[in-house]
């Protein structure tokens, strides 16, 4: 049998941790989809070689400290306000490769009119819209796109949709406005996904690097501690209950 | 050669803009100010210096465009008037927890509420108390001519940047509407790429270079003792800025037995109700705070030891009159005076208000 250290080598590296992803350990619950995008979005702008030219505006909730783990400047908005900060980065540093990273809560709810607004301007921005139905950083609450009958901390016997609305599908919407220019959803719970999804941001730093207008990718994710369930039931529940509101796949673009 | 011209106090802002190598304007149209945003979108400075004006959605947005070109170490400035300035408190105290640099205008208006479109100087308490959440100050300059409107952008950009903190010009109304002849400033070029890295290369969001870690522009500190020592940081820079950046000027106060204390549009009526004291026999001086924050507050103290009273004049129900009596201690009668609502106060009415507190003191 052959031994380990005759293994570890350059020939059969399989996996390599992206450079631009820091060495600090990720505070995300495990089964939380975002270590799984952060992972692919450092591998994105390393292997576009943009780390130098990439400045992340991150938002309220617990991706408030995504600039703890890519290795790029970044700037922390208020809540919601992530897409105006963007505005401006991008207008006064045109050659740089501007993104908003927001939860369903921020882009969806507070940060509506930021958002609606960025988009209908065409700003040369990627917006990568985490939407797990919850608010999970203060505890589970109810967010625009909870899911009818969905239990959370403020919807505790579920979503009622006489009383809070209906879940918000942003991203439809968005694709509505002239000015942007690719809009898709994807989900990070398979190997295929996460690959689908890598793909999908690749393109839109690239189609930013060619000055095409607003990108907006969703990614259909879980939230097992608010969900309550285990990261596997979380994804088995995903599939299940979100696919069919949020279908996956390319909206425009 | 010195370039004059005749304009309104909020033209000048937006000329005063371009001129001082200004980056980025982010605005949203309110009542009186709206000249602001309409002269820059009329002089097109974009195609001049490149600078960027974008009228935003709101005024949040608009305050958080200001904080993102902030960030990247740009000259960015933002515009507005009460109800507007409220709106943008959100942002405002964001960016003073980053401690980045950026300008602010606001042409105040009466309130509460959506008030008046009238000249008031009833955001006083909001302007140099904070404003938004948290402990932090703004560096607060008050123009009292259209002239002053034009001097303090670049001087507010540079205070700014001196301690990256942002800056308020507290304007009103009548500043902001009035004509008056202006020396326009020398035209600067903004600044480059290298220039912007020696001024604010250890701290910028310009894109990671490879010979320097990555920054970050937040406010967020979860450790509670970290968070802290930051406010004792802010603290020691606001104690910085109070012994440097204090300006004021005064008018006939070596022999005053009673002083006036008015900034801004006020100020330019109580030089009137002086010459009219003076004339009926009345010794009276005027003080006028050129920033707002820091406050004279040593000058009015020392003034105690001749003056036998103060007056603080402000078109508001008495908020400057609260500093002026901290800085007098008790040490001598302060009263306010001051209409509102919109209402300009007349010289008159500021000489009859003085007689009162003569009376009183006797």
């Amino acid at each position: 049998m052959a031994e380990v250290k005759d293994i570890i080598k350059e020939g059969n590296l399989v996996y390599k941790k992206s450079k631009v992803l820091t060495d600090k350990i990720m505070h995300y619950c495990p089964g939380c989809s975002h270590g799984v995008v952060h992972k692919i979005l450092a591998e994105v702008i390393e292997e576009l070689n943009i780390q130098e030219d990439t400045i992340g505006v991150s938002p309220v909730g617990c991706s408030v400290l995504a600039y703890n783990y890519l290795h790029i400047d970044w700037q922390q908005a208020a809540h919601g306000r992530a897409p105006a900060v963007a505005t401006a980065v991008a207008r006064l540093l045109p050659n740089k490769r501007v993104f908003a990273y927001q939860g369903d809560g921020d882009l969806a709810s507070i940060g509506t009119a930021e958002i609606i607004h960025a988009c209908n301007r065409g700003e040369n921005i990627v917006v990568i819209f985490i939407n797990n139905g919850i608010y999970g950083m203060t505890g589970g609450q109810m967010a625009p796109t909870t899911l009818e009958g969905m239990p959370t901390s403020t919807s505790p016997y579920g979503r009622d949709i006489a009383m809070t609305g209906h879940p918000l599908k942003i991203t439809e919407l968005i694709a509505q406005l002239p000015a942007v220019n690719f809009v898709t959803r994807q989900a990070v719970h398979t190997p295929a996904a996460v690959r689908k999804c890598k793909k999908a941001l690749q393109k839109a730093f690239e189609n930013i690097g060619e000055k095409k207008g607003t990108q907006f990718i969703e990614v259909v994710s879980t939230c097992n501690s608010g969900w309550k369930l285990s990261p596997v039931k979380s994804n088995e529940w995903m599939v299940e209950n979100m696919f069919p509101v949020y279908p996956m796949g390319d909206i425009k673009g | 050669m010195a370039e004059y011209k005749l304009m309104k106090g909020n033209e000048v802002i937006a000329e005063a803009a371009i001129r001082c190598g200004c980056d980025g304007y982010f605005g949203y149209p309110i009542t009186p100010q709206s000249e602001i945003m309409e002269t820059l979108m009329l002089r097109k400075p974009w195609e001049e210096t490149g600078m960027v004006v974008l009228q935003a959605e709101s005024e949040v947005a608009a305050i958080n465009m200001v904080y993102g070109g902030a960030a990247c170490g740009k000259k960015v400035m933002t515009s507005s008037s009460s109800p507007g300035i409220s709106l943008k408190q959100e942002g405002i105290t964001y960016i003073a927890g980053a401690e980045l640099p950026c300008l602010i205008v606001n042409v105040v208006r009466g309130g509460p509420g959506l008030g008046t479109i009238q000249p008031a100087q009833s955001d006083y308490f909001q302007s140099v108390k904070g404003g938004g959440h948290g402990d932090y100050h703004l560096i607060v300059l008050a123009p009292a001519s259209v002239q002053e409107m034009n001097d303090f952008v670049e001087l507010g950009f540079n205070l700014a940047f001196k301690y990256r903190n942002p800056v308020l010009i507290l304007s009103d109304g009548v500043i902001g509407q009035m004509m008056e002849k202006v020396q326009l400033s020398e035209i600067k070029p903004r600044w480059t790429d290298a220039e912007i890295e020696k001024i604010s290369g250890t701290w910028a969001t310009t894109g990671k270079k490879s010979n320097r870690d990555y920054h970050v522009i937040t406010s967020l500190e979860l450790d509670s003792l970290r968070q802290e020592k930051f406010n004792h940081k802010l603290i020691e820079k606001y104690k910085v800025i109070k012994e440097n950046e204090v300006r004021f000027e005064t008018f006939q106060c070596d022999d005053a037995d009673y002083v006036l204390v008015a900034y801004g549009s006020s100020s330019r009526i109580c030089q009137k109700a002086v010459e009219i004291a003076r004339a009926k026999g009345v010794k009276v001086g005027l003080l006028r705070p050129i920033t707002l924050y820091p406050f004279p507050t040593k000058k009015i103290n020392e003034m105690c030891s001749k003056a036998k009273g103060f007056l603080s004049v402000e078109m508001s129900a008495g908020q400057m009159v609260e500093d002026v009596r901290l800085a007098v201690n008790g040490k001598v009668p302060v009263e306010h005076f001051g209409r509102l609502g919109g209402v300009v106060t007349t010289p008159n009415e500021v000489v009859k208000a003085l007689d009162e507190l003569i009376k009183k003191g006797k």
